[in-house]
Order: C-alpha cells, then sequence, then structure tokens
C-alpha cells in the first residue's frame, strides 16, 4: 500500500492572512494528506529547509501580500539549488489573472486564484503529487 | 440544525390547516399552512454563521424585552439604537476610504484625490514591512514594499504622505498595530513639523495588539509587552493628544480571519474589557481613557444579522462599561464604531458583482449605525483599488446618504420582531463567549492556548464546506457562473517602486546625525526595561531620525519576539 501524501502548507512573506492556508490544510487533511503547516512568516530558506527536512511532495504556498512574484520564484530556485526540484510547487492567494503565466513559466506547477474550489485543489494533489508518492 | 431543514418535496398536507377549525389561532393557522408547503433547499434555515432561523418572527420573539431597560432611545443608556441623539439627521457618517500603496508621495496624491471628490476623513493603509517593523530596505522586506499599502520608514516618508494636507484640520485612521507607537511618533512630529500642536490632533490608531494574535498576526514582541506598549500609548493620548483615539478594537479582521458575527462579536468586546482591565491595571480612573476607545466592524453579508450584530455591541459595551467596570462618565458607556464592508466576501469571479454586495452590506452599516465607513473597491480581491474603482466604492455611500432615505430615521430597524430578535440571540451568545474566555483565565491565556484560532479556523471551514457542497451559493463561484469575458484593469506597484524607496530610506539615514539616533534608541530600550511611559522615548527617536525598523529593533532584546502556536 502507498504511503500517503506528504504537504508543507506554507506561510511565507509577511503578511498574516492565514484563512485560506488553514483551509486547505485541513481540506488535505480530510483528503487522507499529511499536513505539515509552517505557521506564519516564513523566509524562502526556512520554507524549502522545512519541506526538506519534513520530505514532503508538494508544498502549497500561501501568498497575500502582493509579494508573490517575488516569493514563488525564490522557493522555486532554493528547491532547484538543493536538488530537491522534485517537490511540487504550487500555491494560492490574492494573485491576479496576469500573473498567473508567468509563475506557471517559473515553475510552479499549479496556482489557484481566489474562489477556486477545495475539490480542485485537492484533485491536483492527489495528481502531481501523487507522482512522487509512486503510487 | 440540519434536521430541521425541509427538502423541495415538502411534506403531506397537514390536515389541520385545511380545516380552518375555530379553535385555531392565526399564528397556529399560518404554522400549520407553512409547514405543509414545500421550501427551496438550501441554507435557508440559519444566517450565514450558522445560527438558527425561525421562518417569520412575531409578537411572541418580543417578550421579556423592555423597552426603556434593553433599548432606549438614541443617544440614551444602553444605546441600542445608537450613540447619538441626533445620529444621521445631526450628522451624516464619516465617509472615510482606506488608502495606501506604493510610495508616500504617490499615496499623497491618492489622498488629495479623494478629499477632492468629498471624502471626509483620511485613512492610512501601510505596506507589510511596516506594520511588521521593518525598514523597506531590510531584507524581510524584499518583494513587499508598497504593495498593500503605503511605505513609511522614515520621519520624512511620513512628511510627504501628508505634504499640503493641514493635519490641524482633518482627522486621520492610521491602520497600524504593533509599529503603532512608532505612526504616532511619526505623526506627531510631522504635525510639529506643520507649526500643528499634538494637542489639535484628531484621529485614531488601530493599536489592537490582542485580535493580531487572534486573527490578523501581524506582530513583534509578546502580548505581555505589547499590551504595556499600548496602556502606555492610552495614557499619553489621555494627557497629550486629548482628541485621539487611541485604539481601535477591531472585529474586522477576526471576521476576515473567517470567524462568525457571534465571535466577531463576542471576541472583540473580550479584547476591549481587557484592554480596560489593563488601563486600570495601570493606575488610571476608567474614565479617564474609556471615552477614547474605539471599535472596527466588518460589514458581511448576511444584512439583518450584521445590523442586529451592530446594536447587540453598544447595548453589551454599555452595559459591561456601566454595571462591571462602574464608569460613570456616558462617554465611556458609548461605543463608537467604524465600519467596513468584507473583503473576504468579495469574488473574483464576475468582479464587477463585488460593487453590490459592497452597497448592501454599506446599507447594513448605516441602519446598524456606525460612525464611519469604508466600501471596498470591486478589485480587492486581486489588487489594491485603481482610483476609477475606488471612487464607485465612494459613490456608493453617496447614494446612500443621499439617495435612499436609509439615514433619516433613526434606527428604523428598531422594534421589528426580527431585529430584536437577534439581536437578543447575538447578545446571548457574546456572553456565553465571555464565560468560555474567563474559565480559561482571560483573553492572553486564551490566545496562547490557541482557543480563538481554532474557534475562527473550525467556522471558516464549515462555511468553505457549505460553498462546496452547494449549500450555500456565491454568485458567480458556485453557480451563475460565466466565462470571464475580459479582465479588469488592476493597480500595479512597480519594482522600481521598491528601489526607489530603498534608495530614500538609505539617504534618510546617511544624512542624520547618527549617534543621536542611536543615543535615543538607547535611551528608549532602557525605558523599556522600567516601567517609564514609552511614548516620549518613542517620540524622541522618532525627533532624532531614528527609523521605524531601528526602534522596533531596539526593544526586541527587551521584550522578545513572539512565535505563535501554530494551530490547523
Amino acid at each position: 500500500m502507498a504511503r500517503p501524501i506528504r504537504i508543507l502548507v506554507a506561510k511565507a512573506g509577511l503578511d498574516g492572512h492565514d484563512r485560506g492556508a488553514k483551509v486547505i490544510a485541513r481540506a488535505l487533511r480530510d483528503a487522507g494528506c499529511e499536513v505539515i503547516y509552517t505557521g506564519l512568516h516564513q523566509t524562502p530558506e526556512q520554507v524549502v529547509e522545512a519541506a526538506i527536512q519534513e520530505d514532503v511532495d508538494g508544498i502549497g504556498l500561501s501568498v497575500l501580500s502582493g509579494a508573490h512574484m517575488t516569493l514563488f520564484p525564490r522557493i522555486k530556485e532554493l528547491l532547484v539549488k538543493e536538488g530537491s526540484d522534485d517537490i511540487v510547487l504550487f500555491g494560492g492567494g490574492t494573485i491576479p489573472p496576469e500573473d498567473v503565466k508567468p509563475l506557471l513559466a517559473a515553475g510552479v506547477a499549479g496556482v489557484f486564484t481566489p474562489g477556486t474550489p477545495m475539490a480542485t485543489i485537492v484533485d491536483f494533489v492527489r495528481r502531481e503529487c501523487g507522482k512522487r508518492v509512486g503510487a | 440544525m440540519s434536521d430541521k431543514k425541509v427538502r423541495g418535496n415538502g411534506r403531506p398536507a397537514n390536515g389541520k390547516s385545511q380545516e380552518r377549525s375555530k379553535g385555531l389561532s392565526g399564528k397556529e393557522l399560518w404554522d400549520a399552512q407553512f409547514a405543509s408547503t414545500p421550501k427551496r433547499a438550501g441554507a435557508i434555515d440559519r444566517t450565514i454563521s450558522d445560527l438558527p432561523l425561525k421562518p417569520m418572527y412575531g409578537p411572541e420573539d418580543l417578550a421579556g424585552i423592555d423597552y426603556e431597560r434593553d433599548l432606549g432611545y438614541p443617544g440614551e443608556y444602553p444605546y441600542t439604537r445608537g450613540i447619538h441623539p441626533t445620529m444621521y439627521r445631526g450628522r451624516l457618517w464619516t465617509m472615510r476610504q482606506f488608502a495606501g500603496f506604493g510610495t508616500a508621495k504617490q499615496t499623497n496624491e491618492r489622498f488629495h484625490f479623494l478629499l477632492a471628490q468629498g471624502q471626509t476623513g483620511l485613512s492610512v493603509a501601510f505596506d507589510m514591512p511596516a506594520l511588521m517593523g521593518y525598514d523597506s530596505d531590510h531584507p524581510r522586506a524584499l518583494g513587499e514594499v508598497g504593495k498593500c499599502g503605503v511605505a513609511v520608514a522614515t520621519l520624512q516618508d511620513m512628511q510627504d504622505l501628508f505634504a499640503g494636507i493641514d493635519l490641524g484640520a482633518i482627522s486621520t485612521s492610521m491602520t497600524i498595530n504593533c509599529t503603532a507607537p512608532v505612526a504616532l511618533a511619526l505623526y506627531i512630529a510631522t504635525a510639529e513639523s506643520q507649526g500643528v500642536p499634538q494637542e489639535k490632533l484628531s484621529g485614531t490608531l488601530q493599536a489592537d495588539m490582542l485580535k493580531e494574535y487572534i486573527a490578523q498576526k501581524e506582530w513583534i514582541y509578546p502580548p505581555e509587552p505589547s499590551m504595556r506598549i499600548i496602556t502606555d500609548m492610552m495614557s499619553y493620548c489621555a494627557r497629550h493628544v486629548p482628541k485621539w483615539n487611541s485604539i481601535s478594537i477591531s472585529g474586522y479582521h477576526i471576521r476576515e480571519a473567517g470567524s462568525t458575527a457571534a465571535q466577531e462579536l463576542a471576541f472583540t468586546l473580550a479584547d476591549g474589557f481587557a484592554y480596560v482591565e489593563a488601563g486600570i491595571a495601570a493606575g488610571m480612573d476608567v474614565d479617564e481613557f474609556a471615552p477614547r476607545l474605539s471599535f472596527f466592524f466588518n460589514a458581511h453579508s448576511d444584512f439583518f444579522e450584521e445590523i442586529a450584530k451592530y446594536r447587540a455591541a453598544r447595548r453589551i459595551w454599555a452595559r459591561h462599561m456601566r454595571e462591571r467596570f462602574a464608569a460613570k462618565n456616558p462617554r465611556s458607556w458609548t461605543m463608537r464604531f467604524h465600519t467596513q464592508t468584507a473583503g473576504c466576501s468579495a469574488t473574483a469571479q464576475q468582479a464587477q458583482n463585488n460593487i453590490m454586495r459592497v452597497a448592501f452590506q454599506a446599507l447594513g452599516a448605516v441602519l446598524g449605525g456606525t460612525q464611519s465607513l469604508h466600501t471596498n473597491s470591486l478589485d480587492e480581491v486581486l489588487a489594491l483599488p485603481t482610483e476609477e474603482n475606488a471612487q464607485i466604492a465612494l459613490r456608493t455611500q453617496q447614494i446612500i446618504a443621499y439617495e435612499t432615505g436609509a439615514g433619516n430615521v433613526i434606527d428604523p430597524l428598531g422594534g421589528s420582531y426580527y431585529v430584536e430578535k437577534l439581536t437578543n440571540e447575538l447578545e446571548a451568545e457574546a456572553e456565553r463567549y465571555f464565560e468560555r474566555i474567563a474559565e480559561l483565565g482571560g483573553v492572553i491565556p486564551a490566545i496562547h492556548a490557541g482557543f480563538f484560532q481554532k474557534e475562527i479556523a473550525d467556522a471558516s471551514y464549515r462555511y468553505q464546506r457549505e460553498i462546496e457542497s452547494g449549500e450555500r451559493i456565491i454568485v458567480g463561484v458556485n453557480d451563475f457562473v460565466q466565462e470571464e469575458a475580459e479582465s479588469i484593469s488592476l493597480l500595479k506597484i512597480d519594482r522600481a517602486v521598491e528601489l526607489e524607496q530603498c534608495r530614500r530610506v538609505q539617504e534618510f539615514r546617511a544624512n542624520r546625525d547618527g549617534e543621536a539616533a542611536q543615543r535615543a534608541l538607547d535611551r528608549l530600550a532602557e525605558a523599556a526595561r522600567g516601567d517609564e511611559n514609552l511614548m516620549p522615548h518613542y517620540l524622541n527617536c522618532v525627533r532624532s531620525k531614528a527609523t521605524l525598523g531601528e526602534i522596533s529593533e531596539a526593544l526586541v532584546p527587551v521584550f522578545g519576539r513572539y512565535r505563535e502556536p501554530a494551530v490547523i
């Protein structure tokens, strides 16, 4: 039997809006994932370090401060640098539609804008992070 | 609650209702007819906050209400119907649109625009680094400068922000918390540079740290030293800045974090009582500072529940202040509050629809007797508002004020069976929460235990699941969905803003007497180790040109840094 998918739900940057992160964390947990929540105000370095230490299959990053164009690419860059690029990076927040494409191009595997159903994100995680579990 | 729900097909007709037997009262007949008729599906038997609802309210729901004791006249204890005898017949609410983005100069231009459009007060949104105690050029500020508010790190920034605006003639609200004493000091020093003495300043500082630990999560130091800083500010303002509201006790963020209306009401008032207790414990007389406490609530979409919430809030505050804290001054009993429409209710889908959501929410706030109001712009779910969208939001308030007639009669829903009943229920629910918080040892122990955080997370998850299941319809999101024809144009904060701001901060530091700034910082830290009021020392720091980040950092060795118990 395959092990459960492990996800790090992360809040990077300075904003304290953790409602979305917590809702997603619970939805993923209810869907059978093992969820680790970083807590607030993490630096990209802290997020990547936690992801590697916890050996997660994916990082779900929540940014509502407008700093998404800085934080997502920085985390991706660090994952590549650490040789942990197989960890799936996805996320959401107050992200305008026109920023979605550049984020995908920067290696973010999924960008979920406001109003995305939890089920869509759970399906994404099962499909994309499930590959790493090898189930 | 869901077991009471009646689904589409309805029940077999109740024989009684068809007999029209003489012995039945009108109410019994209606009950029978109602029970026998099919109902719509969905979450229609409870408020958005999960408070159970009857399909109709009647005279029996007013049983036990004593008009003089529980409602009173406007301007009269317990102020259920409003805090002023005249309410909007005397003066309309203050239309106060929150604004701030980019550099101080950019935001200053927006302020001049809003004032020219008829806005009657200013409200400053600061960027995340300023809110968290970092200068714009700090590594942790990278990518955040000027993004969700205006970048302010130095006295020069504050002076630029209010250039050409007479601080003796306008009232200014500043939404800032852990760095609130720095913002206040910068504001006072800016006024001094305009020749305006602090006695003449009027405005509000949010400075509500308890709700930061509960909901908004912007902090530097742990709750205990934060409470000391706040009581120092309360005491300083009471003596030296008498027209300043030293704190705005906020439910807004609690609601945005996903709480119910009852939780917003209860947690906000519990915080308010905690500040009153802290002020008294610091040796102040309750009537010395309580008249300057103000509140800030959310205006969410469940129209009547919101109106009942504001009415209940006034009554609870008045009762506790008079009965429990023995305040003598009626101004200590009256709850004055600002309201903002619910950012969390806005949708990215069919964003134009947010105009309508905001209008209904704002109308609720007006019918609930708010003292000032911010209406959100339709684009705020994705970015800070453009000038055009900010104008529509302001116009919405003007239409309510001048076209709908909603402000012409005081508390027009007073006496409504439904609204009075809901007001009572919300008050009772809040009292139950006060008991639970007391059992945990008070607000700060409850924060350390993660109590509020857990309650809010539970409520927001329940709400989200109702949307997922389709039980609760959000137009454009889970029903009435359409392909988006065009995207709306959004305000973009250029990366150049960050570079420019960092350059300005560095220039400011280079052109000052660095030793004088350091001496002021050392003196502040020394005062923090003892029990002097810190506010004069904050002022000394900004006059000596220490920056916001330096001042915030100077107290970390004394007070420590807060780490939250992360609760999912």
